[in-house]
């Protein structure tokens, strides 16, 4: 892709300060440590990892929600331009605007007192983007046509919908300003496989009517390799992998993505898995092994990533790995 | 076939709600033979849960079961009929005993105040009528079988010392340790990464094998179940739709709910099949549609579909289902 990086990061950490004891000083766990990426605008950028690797901390940096500690965020989608970290008040409220978050769980999202018109017309109000109440109707019934949702719903409690209603329920109200970035945090996992589909089929269709970009958090990797064109693997804060989609599942260079890749259970009862099944599981972010943060659970670690850290670099074409031995085994 | 380890014959479960009776499951039948994995696949709603809940009882006290319902257990030479069994006292027998139930949330199944050995411990010395010193050796055994490594000093931790894929091991270990004839697992894997899924997994597996154990596996991931199962059930609002052999349901499904179930999950052998979802919304269980279950959201419905109760067909040999339509294409007897 040739476009222009919507978001780039540049050894982007967040990091969170733990409270000592009395006696202890403080400590700090690097939830999320030197990440380098961009993210092309008009993309469905995946980003994988297991609990506890970062992958929501990161989404919440790109969105300013959580301080960062060192390194850089650049935002620009065309019509403005921002540094993540250098922004006045007034800036921050446009970036709002532009950027927005979808979460996991739309049973817990949606306020069980408001209507569905209230949820969806609340960050038009908040953010003051109409002047009567005449035109935040008007956009709400757009935005809710758009979603799919049923106009005699707008008058309706939340309670009234199933899971995947709700859902859309709650990408309405993340799209009615307009944003031009999203964050979709685990926006299918809690949904049955029947609805999942659907949901994704709209993100999707919503993506190229509106010309939006995505980063899409997920622990799923075959629902990644269904709707994203770009995938970035993380493990303990760190990022391992990132490459178009289809050349990190048909040829996945770190051992932590091919780990991951062949722990997938098949719907093939016959398959076999002829892959090496990863021991032990993810080390505490406080407490992080030195050198390759891997190292402890890889099967082809050797005295190198005990002690030092992969960089990431270029593999291929838009390939990037962090690995001392990725060439030998491959 | 004649060996079987559990048997449920036409189990049909209401509810007592203020709106009214709710059906959770409608005249189900299937069973379990020593050493077999049973899949029960569902979506949320399907009344999975509640089904294999009501081989221990432990539906809560407005479950009212139907009049020919019959869970019959056969363990050690003798057939029982657990709806027969009227006291806790009698029950005791089943529930961990013969039966042991393993849950999705591994932390929420310890009790946090109470180390791991100690819950261990109780449960053996409850059902197996050994002393404490015995019961902790078995413990820290069985605690060594599933993989935790330094047992001993796990046997002395509360659940929320232990990572989480540590914790349903030790789940594991705790619901095996009394050497159950059926063991169920309800989401066991559903909130654990998935390398540590395929640990488990293995480990179940393994441990199959080993005691000989009849197993219901229950979950919505299909992926899981071919990994897994030796047959499978799968169940709508809570009708049994279609059951067979793993292979079987997976490669030629005869139910339109189950081959929409498998139109709808992401493949990563084809990253181009488009996702196809089934159309509309699991009705809710106080809207039971009439007929068969799933015609509200079938794009091959006819109108009879919604008139009569489609029975359970035969296919080809131990591969049944209940579709008016797909039985009389395939010819099903």
């Amino acid at each position: 892709m040739s476009d222009s990086p919507l978001i780039s990061a540049r050894d982007l950490s967040v990091h969170f300060k733990l409270r000592g004891g009395p006696f202890s000083k403080n400590q700090f766990l690097k939830a999320v440590e030197g990440i380098t990426v961009d993210i092309p605008k008009g993309s469905f950028f995946g980003l994988v990892g297991e609990s506890g690797s970062g992958k929501t901390t990161l989404g919440r940096a790109f969105l300013k929600a959580v301080p960062i500690s060192r390194g850089e965020v650049h935002y620009a989608d065309g019509e403005v331009e921002y540094d993540l970290q250098a922004m006045s008040k007034p800036e921050l409220a446009e970036y709002r605007k532009r950027a927005q978050l979808i979460f996991q769980d739309p049973y817990a999202a949606l306020s069980p007192r408001m209507t569905v018109r209230d949820i969806i017309a609340e960050p038009l109000e908040v953010m003051k983007l109409t002047s009567s109440r005449e035109e935040t109707d008007e956009r709400v019934r757009e935005i809710a046509a758009k979603c799919r949702l049923n106009l005699e719903h707008l008058r309706r409690f939340p309670h009234a919908f199933s899971g995947g209603q709700r859902q859309r329920i709650s990408i309405a109200r993340a799209l009615v300003s307009s944003p031009r970035f999203i964050v979709a945090d685990e926006s299918v996992a809690a949904l049955d496989v029947s609805i999942q589909a659907d949901i994704l089929n709209l993100l999707k269709s919503l993506q190229d009517e509106l010309g939006l970009t995505f980063l899409f958090i997920s622990h799923d990797l075959s629902v990644v390799a269904h709707t994203c064109d770009h995938v970035a693997v993380m493990y303990l804060g760190r990022l391992v992998e990132t490459a178009p989609t289809r050349d990190l599942f048909d040829a996945p260079r770190h051992p932590y993505t091919k780990a991951l890749l062949s722990a997938i259970p098949s719907l093939d009862p016959d398959h076999v898995s002829k892959a090496q099944k990863l021991e032990g599981e993810i080390p505490s972010p406080t407490n992080p092994p030195p050198g390759c943060k891997f190292h402890t659970r890889c099967p082809f670690a050797t005295e190198i990533c005990k002690t030092t850290e992969p960089k990431l670099e270029h593999s291929g074409h838009e390939h990037d790995v962090a690995c001392h031995h990725w060439q030998e085994i491959d | 076939m004649t060996d079987k380890l559990i048997d449920v014959e036409n189990l049909t479960l209401q509810f007592k709600t203020d709106e009214g009776l709710v059906t959770a499951v409608d005249d189900v039948s299937f069973h379990v033979a020593p050493g077999e994995v049973l899949g029960l696949v569902g979506e949320s709603g399907s009344g999975k849960s509640v089904t294999a809940k009501s081989l221990m009882k432990l539906n809560p006290g407005n479950a009212v079961y139907g009049d020919d319902s019959k869970i019959t257990l056969h363990a050690d030479g003798n057939a029982v009929n657990i709806f027969d069994l009227k006291s806790d006292e009698e029950m005791k027998l089943i529930r961990g005993g013969a039966i042991s139930l393993i849950f999705q949330e591994p932390m929420a199944s310890f009790a946090p105040a109470i180390t791991i050995g100690d819950q261990m411990v109780e449960q053996l010395v409850l059902h197996k009528n050994i002393s404490e010193k015995e019961a902790k050796d078995i413990s820290i055994e069985m605690l060594e079988r599933v993989g935790i490594s330094d047992a001993p000093t796990r046997f002395g931790q509360f659940s929320f010392e232990l990572s989480g894929g540590m914790r349903q091991r030790a789940m594991i270990a705790m619901a095996l340790s009394t050497r159950p004839k059926l063991l169920i697992a309800d989401e066991p894997t559903t909130a654990l990464d998935v390398t540590i899924q395929a640990q488990v997994i293995e480990l179940m597996k393994d441990l199959v094998k080993e005691f000989g154990m009849g197993i219901i596996f229950i979950t919505h991931d299909l992926g899981v179940i071919a990994q897994t199962a030796d047959r499978v059930a799968v169940m709508y609002l809570g009708k049994l739709v279609e059951q067979g052999p793993v292979r079987d349901v997976i490669r030629d499904p005869v139910h339109p709910y189950t081959q929409g179930l498998l139109n709808a999950l992401p493949k990563l052998e084809d990253l181009n099949a488009p996702l196809t979802p089934v159309p509309g919304d699991i009705p809710s269980p106080l809207e039971r549609p009439n007929g068969c279950v799933f015609h509200t959201r079938c794009d091959r419905a006819e109108p009879r579909c919604s008139e009569a109760v489609p029975q359970q067909m035969q296919y080809v040999e131990n591969h049944v289902g209940a579709c008016f339509v797909t039985a009389e294409q395939r010819g099903a007897t």
